[in-house]
């Protein structure tokens, strides 16, 4: 009942906004939001039922990104005949060198940690010089429009399986060695992973362009400009008395909205599926008291290695979805401010152990998140209307955008005081 | 003989000064960190963010007394500020402590929360900071630029490599130096001190003897707060200033906590010192080096960079990830909660 009332809230805000404001931004933030509720409903999985504190959300978001580049674009044959075998063979050679050094590390009795230690030093060079040839070689290839690899060419809905597929790869590498640490240990790694995953897709030129962005990934959805040039839909747009501009950009968002419904809704009654079954009990056990649940033979890290991989896939398709709605892939825009302690206040504030309480906080807080802007700009106009002008005021009024971490802060200090729970408490 | 006395020089000028002056700023910044683990049991997001608000506060200061005129001669006038910085970061912490992280001390909240309360903490200044100053780079460093100049060191010497000091340089240094001696002063040798530490060792045994926790608490702040502004201001005289990268900091200042062992004010500044170095050595093109060293026909063509600078988070995350492998309580027996 209480989730209904707010549920109904958040759409009738939603609704409000497209009143007020434009039919546009309700739907940009319905999408957004949408997204949002899908990396919460990711990391609640974590956190809520398993007590993982996984403060890497952006990483697992920026695989899904790059898993729709290298899925939704096309690729570039010249520069795998330059130089793409080339990369592939540095980094199949890489693997080999860990897993040489690895086998020397548990099968060698003397010498063992020099000789790994040496395989590695090694192997590293050799790695370096067969991989930097190759990536000077790719780059080099038209680097204006292209200079990196390009991907499959295939249908850019496949890419946000394949998003997951790749953050759940990545998560249970990560989960391999940082989920034996302590809670504050594995938070400090998960934060630092996340950081270096933005930095290879910064770096990595022949992989994302790096911050020279990668445009024009393809649309599961018509472009606006041939919409606007069907006349059949221009027809029906104007029989709904809509200018044909307007009414291509709204259509477009709305099958975008209509495909992440979709995703969201499959997933949640997954997680919801999940949370019901004796699975999901037995994450909670194990969440409540580890001794216990390892005393009643439950394989405790085990079962924290599955859930990290499931939600940081779920992270995954979110963050390939996100990239679809943009088409494009800009590594140096992810923040931890925005992907990950944000997700983390969705959570929170909807309802840590709670799937729909999670979905709520990615609606809520992604509505709070872009209308705090405008409704900071409107409340220091009103503080600052008896000034005078002068730079005091124009620098407040600059500093409105500023407004939103502020709001988000006092947010989840509210609630983690007065409603420790969340919105939507777990049952 | 040249080639080699060349070869240190250039070592000393590219990596030695820079990642020692790049450690003692971690190591500030770490102290806080495992100050805030030791007494109040939790690992603090918001420590960037404080290191932030206090050098903003310093900043405006330095701002106002530069437009008045006021000079400290050779050295920068931020240090003439931070005294007022100091004073507003610790009213800052103090009244966040108040008003905020007091409710969990007393109804006993587990760590977890605490560090996600800490969260929280951190949204808040970070938007207070840029409310005040804005997100971009600003600069505020005046004074002599460099204690000794590379021209200056090579007509001195002969040499062909030059030796550049700055003059933030040295000064991290020396006020690093002097607010640790102070600090460990007041750990060893002071009553407050010594019953800081009791609460750090065992928090019922202290209660028992009779230390009172709230004041442990604020001196603990008091202190955070000194060592943040501190941190933060020789941080930004030596770079620049920005709001997101005292935030970014986080990262290489719990990775040198974690070193050390979270909770050891020995092992923190050992943590910092490891973890700038293993970031400056590993991202640096040890081509010259080697091109004095080597013989000419083994000289290197290529930079001889082990990673590009923009991988240094992951050093130290590395470093973090075998210690923590290897040693889970940290170079010098930290403690865990």
């Amino acid at each position: 009942m209480r989730g209904a009332m707010l549920f109904g809230l958040v759409a009738l805000m939603i609704v409000a906004t497209g009143l007020m404001q434009s039919w546009n931004s309700a739907l940009l933030i319905l999408n957004m939001g949408l997204v949002s509720a899908i990396m919460s409903l990711g990391l609640n999985l974590q956190w809520g039922f398993a007590g993982l504190l996984n403060v890497g959300v952006m990483g697992f978001v920026a695989l899904g990104g790059l898993a729709a580049v290298l899925v939704g674009t096309a690729p570039i044959p010249e520069a795998w005949a330059a130089g793409g075998w080339r990369i592939v063979a540095a980094l199949i050679f890489a693997g080999g060198v860990i897993a040489l050094a690895a086998v020397a590390l548990r099968r060698l009795t003397r010498y063992r940690g020099l000789a790994t230690l040496a395989i590695l030093v090694a192997g590293f060079f050799v790695y370096r010089w067969i991989f930097d040839g190759g990536v000077a070689a790719v780059e080099a290839i038209n680097p204006a429009s292209a200079g990196n690899l390009g991907g499959l060419g295939l249908p850019i809905l496949m890419a946000w399986p394949v998003g997951g597929l790749l953050a759940a790869g990545a998560a249970w590498i990560i989960g391999k060695t940082a989920l034996g640490l302590r809670s504050d240990y594995m938070a400090i790694a998960t934060l630092g992973i996340a950081e270096i995953i933005i930095a290879v897709l910064k770096n990595e030129d022949w992989l994302t362009r790096g911050v020279k962005n990668v445009f024009g990934i393809p649309r599961p959805v018509p472009y606006e400009i041939n919409l606007q040039q069907s006349a059949s839909f221009v027809e029906r747009a104007q029989g709904l008395g809509l200018d044909p501009v307007t009414a291509s950009t709204l259509w477009v968002k709305t099958l975008y909205a209509g495909l992440f419904t979709v995703v969201l809704v499959v997933l949640l009654v997954l997680a919801q599926l999940a949370l019901k079954s004796p699975w999901g009990r037995m994450m909670r056990a194990i969440r409540d008291n580890e001794t216990a649940a390892e005393a009643m033979g439950k394989n405790v890290t085990g079962r924290h290695l599955q859930i990290f991989i499931l939600g940081s896939a779920i992270c995954g398709i979110a963050g390939a979805m996100m990239t679809t709605l943009d088409s494009q892939l800009t590594p140096a825009s992810y923040q931890p401010l925005r992907y990950t302690f944000l997700i983390w206040v969705m959570v929170i504030v909807g309802g840590s152990g709670n799937n729909f309480g999670a979905v709520l906080g990615g609606f809520l807080i992604w509505f709070l998140w872009v209308q705090v802007e405008p409704m900071g700009l409107w409340f220091l106009e009103l503080v600052t209307s008896g000034m005078s002008d002068g730079p005091v005021k124009a620098h407040l009024l600059d500093s409105a955008a500023h407004m939103r971490l502020l709001t988000m802060g006092v947010v989840l200090l509210v609630v983690l005081r007065f409603a420790p729970r969340g919105l939507l408490p777990e049952r | 003989m040249t080639d080699l006395l060349n070869a240190l020089v250039a070592l000393a000028n590219f990596v030695i000064i820079p990642a020692s002056a790049y450690g003692a700023q971690l190591a500030l910044g770490a102290l806080g960190v495992t100050l805030v683990y030791g007494i109040l049991r939790f690992s603090n997001f918001a420590h960037g963010d404080t290191m932030a608000f206090g050098t903003t506060i310093t900043i405006l200061v330095t701002w106002a007394l530069q437009a008045a005129g006021v000079s400290l001669g050779p050295l920068p006038t931020a240090l003439l500020a931070l005294p007022v910085g100091i004073a507003a970061c610790a009213v800052m912490v103090l009244v966040t402590d108040r008003a905020v992280y007091r409710f969990y001390r007393e109804v006993r909240a587990k760590p977890v929360i605490l560090m996600i309360v800490s969260i929280g903490v951190m949204f808040i200044m970070n938007g207070l900071v840029r409310f005040i100053i804005g997100p971009d780079d600003q600069s505020f460093a005046d004074g002599a630029r460099f204690v000794i100049s590379a021209r200056e060191f090579k007509q001195w010497s002969g040499l062909d490599e030059g030796l550049a000091l700055k003059s933030t340089q040295l000064l991290t240094l020396v006020t690093a130096a002097l607010v640790v001696a102070v600090l460990f002063w007041f750990l060893n040798r002071t009553r407050t001190g010594k019953s800081m530490r009791a609460y750090s060792d065992n928090e019922d045994l202290a209660l028992l003897s009779g230390v009172d926790p709230e004041r442990v608490v604020r001196v603990t702040w008091l202190i955070v707060a000194a060592l943040a502004t501190v941190a933060g201001v020789l941080y930004g005289l030596d770079k620049s200033f920005k709001p997101f990268t005292y935030f970014q900091i986080l990262l290489p200042i719990f990775a040198s906590a974690i070193v050390g062992g979270l909770g050891s004010p020995v092992g923190a500044i050992a943590g910092g010192f490891v973890i700038a170095f293993s970031e400056v050595t590993v991202t640096y093109a040890w081509k010259k080096v080697l091109g004095y060293l080597l013989p000419e026909s083994l000289e290197p063509s290529a930079l001889v960079q082990l990673l590009s600078t923009d991988y240094k988070f992951a050093v130290s995350f590395v470093i973090l990830l075998v210690v923590l492998l290897f040693r889970p309580t940290g170079l010098f027996r930290g403690k865990s909660v």
